[in-house]
């Protein structure tokens, strides 16, 4: 999938990037102390373009996604760049801030229960947006909700219908119907299919699939899993302690991760079939670091991962890591990568 | 599971728990101003008796201006025996606080205990023991109080009965509600699977996390329990011999204090509800801010 | 073999709210776990995978059938459960929630000896207990709270709290759900370690059936409170026979195959279709328009330990 999907986005190239992620930052302030969660992450992302942000609870990859909106809450101190179509949404005021939320990028959130208001109709809910920022008519409205709800597989008989009427798996792809209301350039989806069944999960990855297809919107997806991504995802960045570890095309990240993480993870959920992991899980000794701990992280040098890393040397703990190029449009922060293209 | 919520997880100590309430407590300045007034009270009403003598007290060894206002040596007036109207209300605080604090006691104890049966045997037991509940909540309390201490006899020990007899009701219902939600959590089943029985469940570990709720409930509780106090001894069913802040207000309303003007013999002990009162729901809310997670920072 | 844990023509039926019928949240059910041998109980979530696990451990009453440990039935006196409880243990999906956040590790630990009134140099079963699981130094976590901890040493507290009895039986509830992936196999490392070391039996209920490949001797997968289909892990997710198995395997991510996804409404537990319970979502069945599927109910699946395979299907038979 990766290899066709490089090849087709040089036309785009040219013009500014739909999304340009700069250094940014973020860092909670609460209890007298500054706990960072995201520690300088920077990517671009185009149309019709997709990217996976894999990592584990404490990565910061949920932080990181919904800091590009500024939808934290006001404990977050964010910096850095967000540059959305050129234009800094972290200095944009309020007003062109909600503009953007409403039609040009929008959020699918984990929870699909408690995101929708549960005394409302779905039709009301996803006419909302609709009525608010396209300034149509109520009928108008009204047809284009049917029209999205038929796309998202739900018959549109169903619009007077509430939020509990419906299955897990319907929610979510209410919840998909809404985020597309207003036709937007980007969607930023975390975690939408985490609380949902295999088959269920399925159905909702294979929907958002085919709509990113059809018509060409940007998507960031955030997950734990990172078989799921390399699916969705024609790129992947993999998070660890509030850092980008490595970054690239799905398909590379996954036959031949550059760093230790990226590899630990990718063992985690096996391959049903695969000799290497039958009777024989594969895990990563240790924690993720805990708030403090990244609070000292953020002070000292070395490598974040070095304390779980089964591959550390001395150098690890001393030597400032950042990411380095690892090969055609990848990158990885790890100290071998340097090694294996010096020797 | 995200980032979102990780700056919530403190990584403190348990066994710093008190050490780390009290701190959390003593930011919290309105918590800080009530605690202070109940230590004073409490230091005043402790203290009294090296102070304050019989003589000063029994209206026939007393020797002061009758109904007089403030003066040299009586800075809160006198009431129509000659007694030092300040030094009523120290002595006051005596046994109007220990009413409160014994009818509190009794309160939490039958409360709690309702409370927690009644949400653990969901089945007849907890059925049973809600209805009596709702039944007592139906009772009228005045009414009620009233004919209980016609029963008992007039005196401290038939209000503080009735004052629990009427109030435990909130405590039960609170306390059921808690013991609900709390026996809904996977580590009851893990007590369970373990061999726990019932007593082992709600004792080790139902009790322990409802104890903060009734710890907060019963500092408002002992504010209403002084303001009943109050009440019924104003109606008349106190110790007549004995000096609370209801009583004297109901010697003040009767001996005429307030066709007389006697606005310094009314006053001192009304005021006096007021800020015990006032302490208590000010130090409960504090407590419950600083034990409550949810409002953790609000 | 003989088996340590043994279910026979399981049921449980919860009874019917207002306006719905009863939940056959278990419709007869043959398992059984031999000594030494972990076996996984897949199936999404409503099947009826946790209501078999707490009926297991006796936390919830079966309606029919039989539990029995060593091949004795289950009593369900209070006493009974109690004495039966020393031999099978439960660990939970949530262990943050499995632990009571005001005991420390120690107590958590100690709670079953001391129920079982095993305290007898206490302090040294615990600190095996904690030291088995995997948390060592084992004095080093004794005085921590369940929140000073991460989820996968909360996890390793539970299954030390279990071993502290020291069962011959676990029943783990989606044990690595909620934790994250690199503790995950960390979590299950630990499973076969005590299989191996102990000599353990386990029942792992999950979603999720790489860990069944990951760690299991045998699977089971559930739809709609029976077991549509059962054999050695080898045989059931390489050459699965039952169509819902086929399309469980088919929507994995690297499946390689086309996904089969599954149409219909979900599988309701208050109207069990007759005939085949799958038959009303079964792709096989669409393309094969036979009668049986929906006129005819199937047996029960003996659950034979020795059989490397069975389905619950009338055109796979």
């Amino acid at each position: 999938m990766t290899a066709t999907d490089q090849s087709h986005a040089p036309e785009e190239r040219a013009a500014v990037p739909m999304l340009d992620v700069r250094d940014l930052r973020v860092n909670y302030r609460g209890g007298g102390r500054t706990v960072p969660a995201v520690r300088g992450v920077s990517f671009t992302l185009d149309r019709g373009q997709t990217l996976g942000v894999a990592g584990e609870s404490g990565s910061g990859k949920s932080t990181m996604a919904l800091s590009l909106l500024r939808l934290l809450p006001s404990s977050a101190q964010v910096t850095g760049q967000v540059l959305f179509e050129g234009e800094d949404l972290l200095t944009a005021k309020w007003a062109r801030l909600r503009a953007v939320r409403w039609s040009a990028a929008s959020v699918v959130f984990q929870g699909a229960m408690s995101a929708l208001n549960p005394v409302r109709t779905i039709g009301e809910q996803i006419c909302e947006p609709i009525l608010l920022h396209d300034k149509v008519g109520q009928k108008t409205a009204r047809a284009r909700a049917a029209e999205l709800l038929d796309s998202v597989g739900l018959p549109s008989r169903r619009l007077g219908s509430y939020p509990h009427e419906f299955s897990g798996g319907q929610r979510q792809r209410i919840m998909i119907a809404m985020a597309l209301a207003c036709r937007p350039d980007l969607i930023i989806a975390d975690e939408p299919t985490t609380a949902l069944d295999v088959m269920v999960q399925a159905q909702v990855l294979n929907l958002l699939g085919e709509l990113v297809r059809e018509s060409g919107i940007g998507v960031i997806m955030i997950s734990h899993d990172l078989s799921v991504l390399s699916h969705m995802c024609e790129r992947l960045a993999v998070m660890y302690a509030g850092q980008v570890a490595e970054i690239g095309p799905s398909k590379q990240l996954i036959t031949e991760p550059r760093h230790p993480y990226t590899r630990a993870l990718g063992r985690a959920f096996p391959t049903i079939g695969d000799p290497a992991s039958r009777l024989a899980p594969a895990g990563l000794p240790g924690d993720p670091p805990t708030p403090s701990e990244l609070a000292k992280l953020n002070e000292s040098r070395g490598c974040a991962f070095e304390p779980r890393c089964p591959e550390a040397t001395d150098a690890c703990r001393t030597e400032t890591v950042e990411l380095w190029p690892s090969g055609p449009g990848r990158e990885a922060a790890c100290l071998r990568v340097l090694e294996g293209s010096g020797a | 599971m995200s980032a979102l919520d990780t700056p919530a997880g403190l990584d403190v100590p348990r066994h710093h728990a008190f050490s780390r309430f009290c701190r959390a407590f003593a930011k919290r300045p309105a918590g800080l101003a009530g605690l202070g007034l109940l230590v004073a009270f409490g230091v005043l009403a402790l203290a009294a008796p090296l102070f304050i003598g019989d003589d000063q007290l029994n209206v026939i060894k007393v020797d002061g201006p009758q109904l007089s206002p403030p003066v040299d040596g009586y800075p809160l007036g006198t009431d129509q025996a000659g007694r030092s109207v300040l030094l009523l209300v120290i002595w006051g605080a005596r046994e109007s606080l220990s009413i409160g604090l014994i009818a509190t006691a009794l309160t939490v104890v039958l409360g709690s205990t309702v409370g927690l049966l009644a949400g653990h045997y969901q089945g007849w037991i907890g059925k049973i023991l809600m209805h009596v509940t709702d039944w007592f909540i139906a009772l009228p309390s005045l009414p009620l109080a009233i004919s209980l201490s016609a029963v008992l006899g007039q005196g401290a020990a038939s209000i503080t009965i009735a004052i629990a007899v009427t109030s435990w009701t909130a405590t039960a219902r609170l306390v059921r509600a808690q013991t609900l939600s709390v026996e809904a959590r996977p580590f009851i089943e893990r007590a369970k699977v373990l061999g726990a029985g019932n007593t082992q469940i709600m004792i080790r570990h139902v009790l322990p996390n409802v104890m903060p709720l009734i710890l907060v409930s019963s500092t408002l509780t002992v504010a209403s329990a002084i303001l009943s106090e109050a009440t019924l001894t104003f109606l008349g069913l106190g110790d007549p011999t004995s000096v609370t802040w209801g009583s004297m207000l109901q010697a003040a309303f009767l001996g005429g204090a307030v066709t007389a003007g006697a606005w310094w013999y009314l006053m001192p002990p009304g005021i006096a509800i007021l800020i015990v009162v006032l302490g208590f729901t000010l130090v409960g809310r504090a407590v419950e801010h600083v034990l409550n997670p949810r409002m953790v920072g609000r | 073999m003989k088996p340590v844990l043994e279910v026979r023509d399981l049921m449980v039926t919860y009874p019917a709210r207002r306006g719905a019928a009863p939940a056959r949240a278990v419709d007869g059910v043959n398992l059984q776990v031999g000594q030494g041998e972990i076996v996984a109980l897949v199936g999404e979530s409503g099947c009826g995978k946790s209501t078999l696990a707490r009926a297991l451990v006796g936390l919830v009453k079966p309606t029919g059938g039989q539990v029995l440990s060593d091949g004795v039935p289950l009593g369900y006196s209070a006493a009974a459960l109690k004495a039966y409880r020393r031999h099978t243990q439960l660990v939970l999906q949530d262990p943050g929630g499995a632990l009571n956040p005001r005991q420390n590790v120690f107590d958590a630990v100690a709670e079953g000896p001391r129920l079982h009134g095993l305290t007898d140099r206490l302090g040294e079963r615990v600190h095996t207990a904690l030291a088995k699981a995997g948390l060592r130094p084992p004095e080093q976590f004794a005085g921590r709270f369940p929140h000073e901890m991460s989820g996968g040493q909360q996890q390793r507290v539970v299954i030390a709290g279990a071993l502290a009895l020291e069962p011959s039986v676990i029943v783990a509830d989606e044990p690595v759900a909620s934790l994250d992936a690199s503790v995950r196999g960390e979590i299950l490392k630990l499973i076969l370690e005590l299989r191996d070391s102990l000599g353990l039996s386990a029942l792992v209920v999950s979603h999720d059936l790489g860990l069944a490949w990951n760690i299991a001797d045998r699977v089971a997968v559930m739809y709609l409170g029976r077991i549509v289909e059962t054999g050695t892990v080898e045989e059931v997710l390489l050459r699965p026979k039952h169509p819902y198995t086929r399309a469980l395997l088919s929507v994995l991510p690297d499946s390689g195959e086309p996904p089969v996804l599954l149409t219909g409404e979900p599988p309701d537990p208050t109207s069990v279709p007759g005939g085949c319970r799958f038959h009303p979502r079964c792709p096989l069945r669409a393309a094969e328009q036979d009668s049986r599927c929906d006129g005819q109910d199937l047996p029960v699946l003996t659950g034979d330990p020795s059989a490397s395979s069975l389905a619950a299907c009338h055109l796979v038979q």
